[in-house]
Parts: C-alpha cells; structure tokens; sequence
C-alpha cells in the first residue's frame, strides 16, 4: 500500500471530512499493531483459545477419488468460531478498538456471518453493537440475525437501495460519521477506504499461513492451485496472501456469476467484462455499474457474493495477471454442495461453495500428484432456509408450515 | 469575477448570505425549474445542485431518497448537465454543482470540468474526494476556474484546516456537526467555538450547512458565518406543500438576514 493508500491502480480513502481524523487515528494504531509482536501473539492466543485455530486442512479423499485427478484439500475455515473466516478479521479489529478505547462497534453484513462474528466479539470483549444488514439478507439469512440478537446486538434492516450488502455499508458510513467519537467500523471484508483493505487482508493471512504449513506437511510441497470464493475478498485474500510469493501456485478467485454472466444478474466484478474502474464506498475498483456511475443491481444466491465492488488488492493482482477469476452460477453452486456433502460429509457455505464449483470443474485435469486447496470461507448452517428452498425439501416445507400454524394460532 | 469575489461583493449588501440545495430530477426537472426560480426570486445567493448518485454515502434520508427517487426516475448525468447551463443562462446567481466523486470520475475528470465550465458553473462540492485523493482534479478545476469547495468538520483540527484551505477556492463549508444531511444542529458553545477555528483558519467566505431548517438558525449565524445553506428543508417542503410554498419560505428566511433599514 502505498501513502494514498492505492495498490498499483486501485485502492485509495475516498472518505468525507469528517472521518479523516478518524482514519489518521486508525492507521497510526494498525501500524503500531503490526509493528508490535506482541500483538499478533496475543491474537494467536486468542484465536487458539477462543476460536478453534489453526482449523484443520482436510483431504477429501473421496471427492479426489471421484473427480480422478489433483489431490483435493479443503481448508476448514468453517470450524473457524462462529462458522467463518469472518472471524479472524473480527478478532483482530477487536483488539485496536480495545487499544483505541472505543465503546461501541458497528459493522455491514450480507451473509450474516460477519455480523455474526461482530455480534460475538462484541459480547466477549464488552462492546456496545449495531449491525446494518439490508432487508433482503436479513430475509434470507434468519437464523443469523437471530443469533446477533440473541448476543446483544441491535439489528438494523436497511430499505435503501438493492437493500443488499452495499446498501448495508452505506448505511454503517452514515452511522459512523455520527458518532465517531465512541465507535469504530468493524470492516468486513478486503475493501473500503485504506487501511481497511490490508489491515483486513493482514487478519485473514492467518488462514493462508496455516495452510502453507499444512500442504506442505500433508502433500510435502505447494498447491498446483487454490481456490476461494470472492465477494469483497477477505477469504481470498487470506488464504492467498502467503502464497503470492510462491510462483508455481496460481490462484483462483470464483465470483458470483447468479443466474449467468449473460443474463446480467450476476456479481462478476473481474471475471467478466461488465464492470467498470469507479470509486465508491470510499474505494476506487471495479464497479458494476452503468454509463453514468450509478451502480447497478446484482445477483446472487449467496448474500456475501451480493455486491458491487471488489477488493483493490484483488483488483491489482487481476491486472497483474497474478490472480486468475472464474465465476459459478447459483446452480453449479447446489450441485457442488449436493456432492460434498454426500461424498464428504461437509456442508460449505453458499459462498464457499462457489470455490468448490470451479475446483471440480479443474480437478480432472490436473495429475493425483498435484493437489489443490479449497478454501471452505464458511458453514453452511445459515443457509439451511434458501438450501431447502433450492431443493424444494418436502419435509422440511412441511415442518415450516406445521410451525407457521403453530405461531399463528 | 470569480465565485469568493461574487460572494464578498453579495456580503456588501446582506449581513449573511443564502445558499440552498436541490436535487436534480427530484421530483422533476419541471419541478426544479420552479423552485429555482423561487429561490432566486426571493433573494437566494447560491445555489446547489446535487447530481444524483446511487450511493449518497455522506446524505440523510431526505437526500438519500431524493437521490433515488431522481434515478428511477430515468435522470441522466447529461440531463443534469444541460439542466445546470440552462439555469446558470437565465438566473444572475452563481451555481454549483454538488455530487459524488464518482460521477466526476466517469464522466471523466477533463471532459465533466469542461461541460460545468461551458455550462458556466462556479464550483463543485465533492463530499468525497478529499485533497489528497484527487491531484488531477484540484489541477483541472485551476485550469478551468471553477472552484473546488472544500470541506471543514467539528472533527478537523486547525492544522487540517489550514491544510484544506490551501486546496480550497470560492468558500469554505463548514459542515456544522457530525453525522449526515438532514437532521437539526444544536448552536451551542461548542459550536461557537468550533466557527471560530474555522474563521481563524481561512480568509476565504465560510458557509454553515448541516441541520438548518429556519429563521432562528440563521439569526444565530449572523456574525459567525457569511453564508448559511439550507438543505433537507426545501426538500421536505417541496415534497409536502409543493414548488409554490419555496418563495413565501425563504422570503420568511430573508427578513432575519436583510441589513435593518434604519442603519
Ligand atoms: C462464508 C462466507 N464466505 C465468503 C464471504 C464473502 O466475503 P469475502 O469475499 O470477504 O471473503 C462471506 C461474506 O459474508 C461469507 O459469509
């Protein structure tokens, strides 16, 4: 990064005045942080003993059995607490705000889990928490505002715009301009304003050491490939970040590509050709949006994938050509999930399963010498309304209709 | 005479001045036309027009869906554009035009500046590019003299402040305190001091905007700031009363701000 904060082309603190004393403050303790070992120990600690790291690096035998190719390896970010890799990052953020001696944390959320994991550090460390989700998340992804409820935190359902992510973000902005003096923004992902991007990327890096070490061990030397999921790109961040260096390994993000690249309703911001170089929510990438700026609608079946804008480091690394971008469709994704969990016994994430989608498609065609990893960014349990949807499961549709009448009466 | 000259010759003649804000393409560019025309009528200095962005991050609710509502309705940056040339021709008050980066951005920095200078706009307000983001827009806008309007915040310390005036042209806004557009500001000691900070860090005009909604706000101003901008307001007035019911408000406005006669 540089002192604009910029990553090659991409990057930047496009930020209202009034946040800039803020973000003076935030970047002074980041670098404090990193430059004291101290920190990272105390959040190994941390992570060790309040979270469940390192997660395992799992070999699906039977899944590189059945595709006959590249040794497949699943990195278990789902067993990660709270069920993602949304955690690490959460943790971590959670430790400057105690530094900082701010009260109060509030944070964006799609999918729930980052919100989930705010909800928790956010009960563990003592904070106060207001979580900005849009309307249509909070609709599919229930029992996660359940939990953040249940542990404290205020929800807010946001009615603005595509009342997705995005709209989530803007919302989580506006609150913080007003009360900046006791609260702090628990980013969520590998964007926004500078030092958001690598203070988020730096967190998840956890990820991508453990596994090094665990491929290394397991397989006794690099992954031909891995592959992870891409929204804003925090998971994918973290699990590439120690392998950058590696140049053998080529890394695979997998956007969103919803109901098909060609029908428009998608959230493929680097893999396709309908996203154009914008600045918005306090970042300058890849924007889907129009002619004039207006940032359009997206589509996916996984609320994390559900969004505009990408990470600016991920954005570098495309025009760098070092990182490849593919996209799976909202179908590929339940076959993916159907497979693994039957062969494995493993239930991705909607979002994770993404990378599942395009590591079966590439599998065949490498060598049972090679291996690849699979970063699984998180559990699917939050998804178990719009899974059952997605199969039309007769007997759970009959449990919702026989609780429906008994909440009615 | 450029926009900080136009605005001190204007302070000649009224103890503060008036700038007020529209959104362009809410509810119409029909309805736009009128409420100009009102303002102007009734003795506004400046005005305002916000270009609609999807993503208002620094903007209340008002505003927020003023911008949204503009969008669906079809609004199109090029509309905006001539809408702005239209008014600047026929009304002798400087407009500016107010927007996200963005905007600017796609348009593309050299061909947007071009069009607001042919269309003869006098500033921009960009919320969200601060100086240190935006080299070949504070370049462009000198080339072409239109002034960028920078932004002080309760939040910025003096040497931020002076920082920014360095950057800024025409005037300086003063966001008068934390949070979005929208909702009511407290004028308190705090607030007195934080306008002398900001008078003591700038030579240029300095316009309070944020949460200014009547009569009594702009009293309290008078002698702190030299020009109070009035945003949400004419918003919520035109949505609930109609284009008609502009004048009448800011002629109520005017009569707290007009030199007393005797004097
Ligand atoms: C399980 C899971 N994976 C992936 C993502 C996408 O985020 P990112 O691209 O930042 O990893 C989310 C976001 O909510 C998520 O919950």
């Amino acid at each position: 990064m540089d002192k604009n904060g910029y990553f090659g082309n991409w990057g930047g603190a496009f930020i209202p005045e009034v946040l800039h004393q803020t973000f003076e403050d935030l970047k002074r303790e980041y670098i404090k942080a990193r430059q004291d070992p101290a920190f990272w120990q105390e959040y190994l600690s941390l992570m060790s003993t309040y979270s469940c790291r390192p997660t395992p690096l799992t070999h699906a035998e039977n899944l590189t059995r059945h595709f006959g190719g590249a040794q497949i390896y699943i990195k278990r970010e789902d067993l990660n607490h709270t069920g993602a890799h949304k955690a690490n990052n959460v943790i971590g953020q959670g430790l400057l705000v105690k530094r900082m001696g701010k009260k109060r944390v509030i944070a964006e959320t799609g999918a729930g889990q980052h919100g989930m994991a705010t909800a928790t550090m956010a009960a563990r460390f003592g904070f106060e928490c207001t979580i900005y989700m849009g309307e249509v998340d909070v609709q599919r992804q229930r029992p996660n505002v359940f939990w953040m409820e249940k542990m404290g935190a205020t929800v807010v359902p946001v009615k603005d715009g595509s009342r997705t992510l995005k709209d989530a973000i803007n919302e989580a902005f506006r609150d913080w301009v007003t009360n900046i003096d006791d609260t702090h923004y628990v980013f969520g992902t590998a964007c926004g304003p500078a030092p958001f991007p690598e203070m988020v990327s730096w967190f998840q890096s956890i990820i991508g050491q453990e596994a090094a070490g665990q491929i290394q061990a397991r397989h006794g030397g690099m992954p031909a490939r891995i592959y992870a999921c891409v929204g804003g790109g925090s998971n994918a961040m973290g699990i590439f970040g120690r392998f950058l260096q590696e140049p053998g390994v080529e890394l695979v993000g997998v956007e969103a590509g919803g109901k098909g690249i060609a029908s428009g309703m998608h959230a493929v911001r680097l893999g396709g050709t309908d996203a154009s170089p914008g600045v918005a929510q306090g970042y300058k990438t890849m924007f889907l949006q129009n002619e004039d700026g207006q940032m359009l609608e997206t589509h996916s079946v996984a609320a994390g994938l559900d969004y505009v804008g990408v990470s600016p480091i991920l954005a570098d690394h495309w025009e760098k050509g070092r990182v490849r971008f593919e996209s799976a469709t909202d179908d590929e994704v339940m076959e993916a999930l159907d497979l693994t969990m039957k062969m494995e016994g493993i239930i991705p994430a909607l979002e994770s399963s993404h990378a599942f989608v395009q590591a079966f498609k590439e599998a065949p065609g490498l060598s049972p010498s090679e291996a690849i990893i699979i970063n699984m960014s998180g559990r699917g349990d939050k998804d178990i309304f719009t899974i059952a949807h997605a199969f039309q499961d007769p007997s759970w549709k009959a449990f919702i209709i026989q609780k429906g009448l008994e909440y009615s009466k | 005479m450029n926009l900080e000259q136009e605005l001190k010759e204007r302070l000649q003649k009224k103890d503060i001045l008036l700038m007020t804000h529209i959104v362009l393409g809410y509810p119409s560019f029909e309805v736009n036309r009128e409420v100009v025309r009102q303002m102007v009528d009734n003795g506004v200095d400046c005005i305002e027009m916000q270009l609609p962005f999807s993503e208002p991050m620094a903007d209340g609710p008002v505003i927020l869906k003023a911008n949204q509502d503009s969008l669906a309705n079809g609004t199109k940056i090029a509309d905006c554009l001539a809408f702005g040339a239209e008014m600047a021709a026929i009304h002798a008050i400087p407009f500016l035009f107010m927007t996200y980066y963005n905007i600017i951005f796609k348009y593309g920095e050299s061909a947007f500046f071009a069009q607001a200078k042919e269309a003869g706009i006098k500033g921009l307000i960009v919320p969200d590019l601060p100086p240190e983001q935006g080299e070949s827009f504070f370049r462009l806008a000198d080339e072409q003299q239109i002034a960028p309007i920078l932004i002080f915040a309760p939040t910025s310390t003096d040497a931020r402040m002076r920082e920014l005036d360095g950057f800024g042209r025409g005037f300086i806004y003063c966001v008068a305190r934390r949070g979005v557009t929208g909702k009511k500001s407290e004028f308190g000691a705090d607030f007195s001091d934080y306008l002398g900070r900001c008078r003591a860090a700038t030579a240029k005009p300095i316009a309070v905007g944020f949460g200014i909604q009547d009569r009594d706000d702009i009293r309290v101003l008078i002698g702190k700031a030299d020009m109070a901008v009035i945003g949400s307001q004419t918003i919520r007035l035109v949505d609930s009363k109609g284009a008609a019911a502009v004048g009448p408000f800011i002629a109520g406005l005017r009569e707290a701000s007009a030199k007393p006669q005797s004097c």
